[in-house]
């Protein structure tokens, strides 16, 4: 399958649209007409065809540009991209996960020659080759983990598993919905979930790293997570708040379809094999609200469950001070209709 | 569990007495994938009689060609699983492996590493050393042993880590003193033991009076299920009713009746065999090292790999 690349903006004029075959394989995120949390992890199976959950990693036709716009965010801020030294062993089994998936799956865009240690990496699309010795930092350009998720969809933090807890102890992270691996960084699995609201008293938390600590080596599992985003904006960090922040200031009533995108997280963790570290794997996809009421069903359920969200997670999702108007805008395409079981449109 | 590899001895040999060595590849002759010191396996034997399945340390750190290495010591008092490793399983048998787990890590963060092996619990031990030594990290590791024939690897070991090694044969009355191996250790040290039980106990013990914090004591325990009175068990959602015979464990019989119950380590260590009592009539064992004093107390549930009922029956939500 050739995926044909489009040339589109995650900033200023923001020209990202999903093609009308993205649309069909959006992760829509609910299967019923209203939201709570869950411990909603399933194994990370392949999917069907065409669905983003086809293959282990996924690539689609926003790659080139999503990569253009990593390669702003890391100009701009280096420290979306770190890494504690004892996670070196971990960011080569990151290398070797991410090059055998993606030449495995996509082998038009992607080759993978290996040779004993010695490695040889095409990347047509970026127009890469590289040489290297596996294991051997100096023979990449650039750290083993900054290397490849330079050149691969979604963000990646590396966990290491010790005293019975996860820690975030390397990562590279720039399509975020609003949290900082420099803030993050060295902290544990119940650290960094802190400021969530509720699921903590819920106890999902304990029974999610009691789960998460058994992950197995072949064996990796998923789970969806969503927000909303003002413009298809992908850097939504707290570092840069200050740029996307008052752009919520410009959502009216007129402009709902356009402005607002639900924005849907591919979330995967994955044992990795020579460091026993855990990969947690967060591939987000944007759909703009014009584009997402296309599928009736679709439109009928987010109005639903946005109307009927706990105030706590509209607050935690950063939508309260907007959502009345989306709620407004999408009552337009609910006429009350039963919707079906499951995600799918129809 | 279901699942897993499909593959082949391909060389076996004595490394010591009583200490069998074997060499696995896959059969459709694929690299078997790489894995972390201080990982086990989970071998699945199908004897004349009955299927055994035994959990054993990989050796080394990842082999080229990706295959596979362990050491069985043949059990004083074998359950029948290390019998059959060590009289049935030659050169180009065929069996399961699954995929490798590791419950006995390295903390990667440790600025120096004291590394405790006794007997056969030099394997994962082994494992480690390789590692730390790849890494170039800080790390001394003590060996003990009844007698020298029955130290497997030493020669390998001296060779590999020189004068880091420090060997302690109790039939020659050496014996290593734990408390002053420990005392002077920098901030940020990490001890692992691997051993007979008794001698895991010890020197956790010793590490605990000489104040060392929890956090940094790390240990594996390759316990057999301990045997006991024969009782019934009743599954309630599969309704099956079956009975653990007296050398056998919950889990086996779980097995054996064609359930396929959930389970990894079959140590009572990682907690996957948990599993929701529905009733007991009689008193609950637990062998495990995974629930807590609360939960056990709770009666609640049952690991299943390593505990069992003194009493008439069980009921399970399986």
């Amino acid at each position: 399958m050739t995926i044909s690349f489009k040339a589109e903006s995650f900033r200023g004029d923001y020209s990202f649209r999903n093609s009308a075959a993205a649309i069909d394989r959006f992760p829509f995120p609910f299967d019923r007409d209203e939201y709570m949390y869950s411990v909603n992890i399933e194994q990370h199976n392949p999917g069907p065809a065409n669905a983003i959950t086809e293959f282990p990693i996924d690539i689609d036709e926003h790659y080139v540009s999503e990569m253009q716009d990593r390669a702003i965010v890391l100009k701009e801020d280096p420290l979306r991209c770190q890494s504690l030294p004892h996670m070196i062993m971990a960011e080569w089994d990151l290398v070797e996960l991410l090059m055998t998936s993606m030449s495995q799956h996509y082998p038009e865009h992607f080759t993978l020659n290996r040779d004993g240690d010695h490695w040889h990496w095409i990347n047509r699309p970026l127009g890469i080759e590289q040489r290297f010795i596996f294991g051997e930092v100096a023979t990449l350009p650039c750290g083993p983990m900054e290397y490849i998720t330079r050149q691969c969809q979604g963000d990646f933090a590396l966990l290491d598993q010790r005293d019975n807890n996860l820690w975030m102890d390397a990562g590279m992270v720039t399509t975020q919905a609003d949290w900082s691996l420099d803030f993050n960084i060295g902290m544990n699995f119940m650290e960094w979930h802190a400021p969530v609201p509720l699921a903590h008293d819920m106890g999902v938390f304990e029974r999610a790293l009691k789960f998460l600590l058994n992950v197995q080596q072949g064996k990796p599992v998923r789970r969806l997570n969503w927000t909303m985003t003002v413009n298809p904006r992908l850097d939504t960090s707290p570092e840069n708040y200050t740029r996307w922040g008052i752009e919520k200031a410009s959502v009216t009533s007129e402009n709902v379809g356009e402005k607002l995108h639900l924005r849907v997280e591919l979330q995967a963790m994955w044992r990795m094999p020579r460091s026993n570290a855990l990969l947690f794997s967060i591939r987000c996809y944007l759909i703009r609200l014009d584009e997402l009421v296309t599928k009736p069903k679709w439109g009928r359920r987010l109005h639903r469950v946005l109307r009927d969200l706990p105030d706590q997670l509209a607050d935690y999702k950063g939508i309260t001070g907007n959502r009345a108007k989306i709620v407004q805008w999408l009552s337009q395409y609910d006429d009350g209709a039963p919707t079906s079981p499951g995600c799918a449109p129809e | 569990m279901s699942g897993g590899f499909p593959v082949m001895v391909a060389a076996a040999e004595q490394a010591a007495n009583g200490v069998k060595k074997l060499r696995f590849v896959r059969t459709d002759g694929a690299a078997l994938p790489p894995y972390s010191a201080g990982a086990h396996v989970v071998l699945t034997l199908e004897g004349p009689q009955r299927t055994f399945r035994n959990a054993y340390s990989l050796l080394g750190t990842t082999l080229e060609g990706g295959a596979y290495e362990v050491a069985v010591q043949r059990a004083a008092e074998s359950r029948g699983g290390s019998a059959f490793v060590h009289e049935m399983l030659q050169e180009g048998a065929h069996l399961t492996i699954s995929a490798p787990l590791n419950l006995f890590s390295l903390n990667h963060t440790g600025r120096h590493h004291v590394l405790v092996a006794g007997g056969i619990g030099i394997t994962a031990i082994h494992a480690m050393a390789e590692e730390l030594a790849m890494r170039g990290a800080s790390y001394e590791l003590h060996y003990a042993m009844r007698d020298e024939a029955s130290g497997a690897f030493t020669q390998a070991l001296l060779s590999r880590h020189g004068n880091k090694v420090r060997f302690y044969v109790s039939a020659k009355g050496e014996r290593f003193a734990v408390s002053q191996a420990l005392r002077h250790q920098p901030l940020g040290t990490h001890l692992y033991v691997c051993g007979p039980e008794r001698m895991i106990d010890g020197v956790l013990a010793d590490a605990r009076a000489e104040g060392w914090p929890e956090g940094a004591l790390h240990a594996e325990r390759f316990a057999a299920p301990a045997g006991g009175e024969p009782f019934m068990v009743r599954l309630a959602r599969s309704g099956i009713t079956l009975k653990v015979g007296e050398h056998q464990s919950l889990l086996e019989a779980i097995e054996d009746a064609g359930v396929d119950a959930p389970c990894l380590c079959r140590g009572g260590a990682c907690g996957q065999c948990e599993t929701t009592v529905l009733e007991a009539d009689g008193e609950l064992q637990h062998h495990d090292h995974y629930l807590s004093q609360k939960e056990r107390e709770s009666g609640a549930k049952i690991m299943t790999c390593m505990s069992r009922l003194r009493g008439r029956e069980l009921v399970l939500d399986l």
